[in-house]
């Protein structure tokens, strides 16, 4: 094994995220620290890059409040980011959608994937 | 002082328990051999000579393999000398990352990558001509003028011009040692360290 692999395994503890990747809808849940208090705040966006391996692995989720488009960079090996939730997988043809910040409204909608559903007869 | 010789691995970042991301480099660092030790009665100054890295018999010198063979081991690549080592050492010992701490403050010495011919843009961080008005056209990363007329009819010593650019011997003070694995001899040492991956790099304190 390669020393890097084997530095990261060493020192980053192994977490359990659903599968995403760039266009699905998904909400993060990560903990930030008031005073000495600490509590879990959620971003639900779309994701619209993931970059990098190993221990330097981030992805950037943008979502639009009050008009405004947010985009929030996450490693994904940091403590603070305590659970992930796959709302919706989107239907995109890229792997990276930064066309997504020149849209707003309509256009920037992203089509949900469409899943096969086993019939029973 | 202390130290080891130690090659550069590559780079990765870790995460304390509060989340914050420290960017690190790798170091594969000994076990170093005590190859030879100096003292001021026989040299006139205090040192060990560490050496690291094993090489093929056939390609060492048989000097090289009598040199070694006084310290019992085989031929190393590399050896270096560490002026009044702190630890008090016997020829034939092996100093590992055990001699370092987590939370130490380092030196680490590398050599630069080599950048080649680079013009002073680069090499001296001139800031080029800028504009293309004026006449300019061609020479957007030019030094300019390079002395006076035929009052010295000369360049000046020293004037910074373009060049062989890196390949330097750097020290970097002020390294964190942010983690050892012993069993492995890598030490994490924080930010960057001078040189490529797979070079040699001596790591002080």
């Amino acid at each position: 094994m390669n020393a890097i692999a084997y530095v990261h395994e060493q020192l980053t503890g192994k977490k359990e995220f659903p599968k995403f990747k760039a266009g699905d809808n998904i909400t993060v849940n990560y903990k930030i620290i008031e005073g000495n208090k600490e509590r879990i705040q959620s971003f639900k966006g779309d994701v619209i890059k993931k970059q990098g391996n190993g221990a330097t692995a981030s992805f950037t989720v943008r979502k639009i409040s009050d008009g405004i488009g947010v985009e929030r960079v996450f490693p994904f090996y940091s403590p603070n980011v305590d659970s992930i939730v796959l709302n919706k997988a989107g239907n995109v043809r890229r792997a990276k959608l930064f066309y997504q910040r020149k849209r707003s409204g309509k256009s920037a909608r992203i089509r949900e994937k469409r899943q096969a559903v086993e019939t029973t007869e | 002082m202390k130290g080891i010789i130690g090659k550069k691995v590559g780079m990765t970042s870790i995460f304390d328990p509060s989340g914050k991301q420290t960017a690190c480099t790798i170091i594969e660092a000994g076990p170093c051999v005590v190859t030879q030790v100096k003292t001021t009665e026989s040299d006139g100054y205090n040192a060990l000579s560490l050496s690291f890295g094993d090489k093929k018999e056939k390609h060492s010198t048989k000097s090289e393999t009598n040199h070694f063979a006084k310290a019992q081991t085989s031929p190393k690549k590399f050896t270096k000398e560490f002026r009044d080592f702190s630890l008090e050492k016997n020829i034939g010992e092996t100093i590992t990352v055990d001699i370092f701490d987590e939370g130490d403050n380092v030196e680490v010495v590398g050599t630069t990558k080599g950048k080649g011919f680079q013009g002073v843009v680069k090499r001296h961080g001139f800031h080029g001509v800028g504009g293309q008005s004026h006449g300019q056209h061609d020479r957007s990363r030019a030094p300019g003028s390079i002395g006076n007329s035929s009052d010295a009819s000369r360049v000046m010593k020293g004037m910074r011009m373009g060049g062989r650019m890196g390949s330097d011997r750097v020290k970097l003070k002020g390294l964190t040692v942010l983690k050892i694995f012993a069993d492995k001899n890598y030490i994490l040492v924080s930010g960057s360290v001078p040189g490529h991956n797979g070079s040699i790099v001596l790591i002080q304190k």
